[in-house]
């Protein structure tokens, strides 16, 4: 059932039987500095297995560059950088990644299925016909879409539809492999209100159920606040990690800007005040994926 | 009146299709219908993953240089051939080395065509040989298609579909989601140079046949035409397949009963396919036709103010 975790090294077994007790993630006084600017550093963050913790700050606070060090694809400055006990490596299928929405072309040649198909053997060489385990890929396929409730479509093309059913399928295709971690970079982008919470909602059981750990990026906190366990926020250069009742306050928020920062708080829904949320987000993203894809 | 434009009328049909010695003639042109198949079975394939990946453009800037190649070697005396596969690598490197995003990618191209396009008419210009040589290459031609010729197309196809088959899995995994792709360890740079270096090896066969202005209507057009009828990968490149065969070959089996290029006729039957694959293709379900079932089955139980409306918009939009 997990064919990329059975081809591991060969100290493989060992680390999946103490993966219960090593974090998901551990970054050690880790830091980032792009020439003379530092963007984050001194980052200590244990994340346990199965927890949920959202990464919030404003454009350009590093939240995107997080991500990319946890893929192997930014180095970090100082400090070191481990997923599931292992230095962070290229690709590795324990973790996932689920991206923001972005449509699909007309006439992108996938059904729902074959985007799931991807997340499990899309790294593989040769065409599929020719491999011998494409039974098992199709089995595996039909149980994650199963999984995020998308059997009903799994024949349609991707581009036929919506952005929440498109959501779904990459959240399959991230959870895939059973990856120790996942990372959402702004998955809730361009969805209606509705879509937002099926997708953070959907996102959060899969994660619980299969006990991995969550970091979602994003500037949309209402979805994600009921899931969340913990909270980073990054600004300026500095952070805050904590409960959401800890981190997300006017004291705490107007110190970590070195302003006044206004938390309010209506029923269950918070806003941010002068923390430059919701401003900006869309190019924003559209600028740091540009720099992912290099 | 009527009389000379009954006399024009059956001189211009007769240049364009006449039927005298057919099965002589036939019998002489096997290797051009055989390099047409094998050109047919490389443009179908590639092309899906031209599609998927948005690269028409650069297809057209790949073949110019192509053609600046084919035509300098043909004024300096050397192998035509070999000289449009230098230009058409050349320029796939360049592509595939600077032009990592669509934008970057659509820009280099811009600037090489012309550049590609005029070095080509330069050498053209100064060369001195057969006329119908200079204007093979734009246009197509079948005639200079002989069995050498067929045992290289036959190679380049060999290699162009093997490459393809390697790397299928993560470059179309790289063609969907570029981020996730990198991320589970698809080396994505190294899969577009290859792509495009192979990319160029197929352009530079097409020239031979179809002419440099032309080549998109084997590496476009009936990848476009199978993706109006199916979203199914596998299906897709079969269809794609077929329709490029069925206009390269058609075209060329025209072609011989009249004396004008092998182009127009190819164009024109991958043109018609288009069209009717389209037509055929428009009375699928179109997008947004289910579009709104998941806000339809669980937004309805939201607690979320904004899901009302948001089912509404969705309403509208689709």
């Amino acid at each position: 059932m997990r064919p990329s975790k059975a081809a591991g090294t060969v100290s493989g077994s060992a680390a999946a039987q103490s993966q219960q007790q090593v974090p998901a993630v551990q970054l050690h006084n880790a830091g980032v500095d792009f020439g003379d600017r530092t963007l984050w550093n001194g980052l200590d963050l244990d994340v346990r297995p199965g927890e949920f913790i959202a990464v919030l700050g404003p454009n350009g606070s590093g939240k995107t560059t997080l991500l990319k060090v946890l893929l192997g694809m930014q180095r970090l400055t100082s400090g070191t950088a481990q997923i599931a006990g292992k230095p962070v490596g290229h690709g590795s299928p324990d973790v996932g990644v689920i991206p923001q929405q972005r449509p699909l072309p007309e006439g992108t040649p996938l059904r729902a299925r074959d985007l799931v198909a991807q997340g499990i053997d899309g790294r593989r060489w040769g065409p599929r016909w020719l491999d011998p385990q494409r039974r098992q890929t199709q089995e595996r396929v039909d149980a994650l879409l199963e999984k995020v409730g998308a059997s009903d479509y799994a024949e349609r093309p991707v581009w036929m539809l919506s952005g929440g059913e498109q959501q779904r399928l990459r959240a399959a295709q991230a959870l895939a492999t059973d990856p120790a971690l996942l990372l959402c970079d702004e998955p809730l982008l361009s969805l209606d209100v509705a879509h937002q919470e099926d997708i953070t909602n959907l996102i959060a059981s899969q994660a619980k159920q299969e006990n991995t750990a969550v970091l979602f990026v994003t500037h949309e906190i209402n979805p994600v606040l009921p899931h969340v366990d913990r909270v980073l926020y990054l600004a300026g250069g500095r952070f805050r990690i904590g409960t959401p009742e800890e981190v997300i306050t006017t004291e705490s928020l107007s110190d970590l800007f070195g302003r006044p920062v206004d938390v309010v708080r209506v029923g269950d829904r918070v806003a941010i005040l002068g923390g430059e949320d919701h401003v900006h987000h869309d190019h924003d993203h559209g600028h740091s994926h540009g720099e992912a894809a290099r | 009146m009527n009389a000379v434009n009954a006399v024009i009328g059956t001189d211009l049909w007769g240049r364009v299709f006449s039927f005298q010695d057919y099965g002589e003639l036939l019998g002489l042109l096997w290797p051009s219908l055989g390099a047409g198949a094998v050109l047919g079975v490389v443009g179908g394939v590639i092309g899906v993953v031209v599609m998927a990946r948005d690269m028409g453009f650069a297809v057209h800037g790949i073949s110019e240089l192509s053609f600046a190649g084919a035509s300098a070697a043909l004024l300096l005396g050397f192998d035509v051939v070999t000289g449009s596969v230098v230009g058409s690598i050349l320029a796939a490197l360049v592509l595939g080395l600077l032009g990592s995003g669509a934008r970057e990618r659509n820009a280099i191209t811009g600037v090489l065509m012309p550049f590609g396009l005029g070095l080509g008419i330069l050498f053209l210009s100064l060369y001195e040989g057969r006329s119908a040589n200079k204007f093979g290459l734009l246009t197509g031609q079948i005639v200079a298609v002989d069995g050498d010729k067929v045992v290289t197309m036959v190679a380049g196809a060999i290699v162009v579909l093997t490459g393809l088959a390697i790397i299928w899995r993560p470059l179309m995994f790289s063609s969907t989601d570029p981020w996730v792709a990198v991320a589970r360890g698809v080396p994505q740079r190294t899969l577009s140079v290859v792509f495009v270096v192979l990319l160029g090896l197929a352009v530079a066969m097409a020239i031979q046949i179809v002419g440099a202005l032309l080549v998109l209507s084997l590496l476009i057009t009936p990848a476009a035409a199978a993706l109006h009828l199916t979203s199914r990968p596998g299906k897709a490149v079969l269809l794609s397949v077929v329709f490029a065969v069925v206009s390269v070959v058609g075209g060329i089996m025209l072609a011989l009963a009249g004396s004008l290029p092998v182009s127009p006729y190819v164009t024109t039957l991958s043109f018609a396919i288009w069209l009717v694959a389209r037509a055929v293709g428009g009375r699928r379900e179109r997008r947004g036709s289910g579009g709104g079932r998941v806000s339809g089955g669980r937004g309805a139980g939201s607690t979320a103010p904004g899901a009302v409306s948001a089912g509404l918009s969705q309403a509208a939009s689709g």
